[in-house]
């Protein structure tokens, strides 16, 4: 399964959300151009949707890590929603979930900026 | 799980043979009684060894194979990756762990593999590339 992305916005935050696996290839590719072209039209605060995602691998999480460290020196500001249980356990395993800011109520992230 | 199934394969140094590792072990655990959660597991760090022996090992290099094998008993899953690079010194990789690693965009995938298997041997290939042994018990024979 691909990976699907779609950007709105709610109350000035960029919500991205995801659907699919985000694993070495395309996928990883999709997810660094969606970023990169949020940054491009100035977004300043951006939440991650993963909600329809079950699977990522390493590369997957090394792509997210280098948005959110791209998009820190942009200004910009990305945090996940809907993390599911299995991204959740690599998190974990990774430390990642020292590193982003994770909600599981999109009106809650929205409000959290 | 009964029976003796065992596969060896060669795979071209592409991304399509990382997916295709990737559901050949877990067709294999599905059909030889592992758990869903396993099923997951084994899947995934079959990938994330194939990516290294693919992407780092072998660095995509169409003249360099894979060699994969599988195989499973009552006991357990046993795959062996080796790929044709050039190796590398497990004391000279950072830790990901690490604080000032942890915004690195790589070098989690042994980590997860570590994780999801029982035994994870890395070690010289019988060339100058490098052999990965893995090995998973099934909830019965753990």
């Amino acid at each position: 399964m691909s990976l699907s992305t779609e950007v709105r916005q709610v109350n000035g935050v960029s919500i991205v959300d995801m659907a699919g696996r985000i694993v070495l290839g395309e996928e990883t590719g999709k997810v660094r151009s969606t970023i990169r072209g949020l940054l491009e039209g100035g977004a300043t605060k951006v939440i991650i949707n993963l909600g329809g995602v079950s699977y990522i691998d390493s590369s997957g999480l090394g792509e997210l890590v280098s948005a959110y460290s791209t998009a820190q020196r942009s200004g910009c500001v990305v945090k996940l929603l809907n993390v599911q249980a299995k991204v959740q356990d690599l998190l974990q395993i990774t430390k990642l979930y020292t590193v982003f800011e994770s909600h599981t109520d999109e009106a809650e992230a929205v409000a959290s900026f | 799980m009964t029976d003796c199934r065992k596969l060896l394969l060669n795979f071209e140094s592409t991304l399509a043979s990382i997916d295709a590792a990737e559901l050949i072990v877990e067709r294999m655990a599905q059909i030889s009684g592992f758990d869903e959660d396993q099923v997951y597991q084994i899947g995934m760090g079959v990938r994330e060894t194939m990516v290294n022996a693919i992407c780092h090992g072998n660095q995509l290099g169409s003249a360099k194979t894979v060699s994969f094998d599988a195989s499973i008993d009552e006991n357990c899953m046993q795959v062996i990756v080796t790929d044709q690079g050039e190796g590398f010194d497990q004391s000279q990789v950072a830790d990901p762990l690490e604080e000032e690693q942890l915004m690195r965009g790589s070098g989690r995938g042994l980590l997860i593999v570590r994780a999801f298997f029982d035994e994870v041997e890395v070690g010289p290939g019988s060339g100058s590339g490098t052999r990965v042994r893995l090995v998973k018990y099934c909830a019965q024979g753990a």
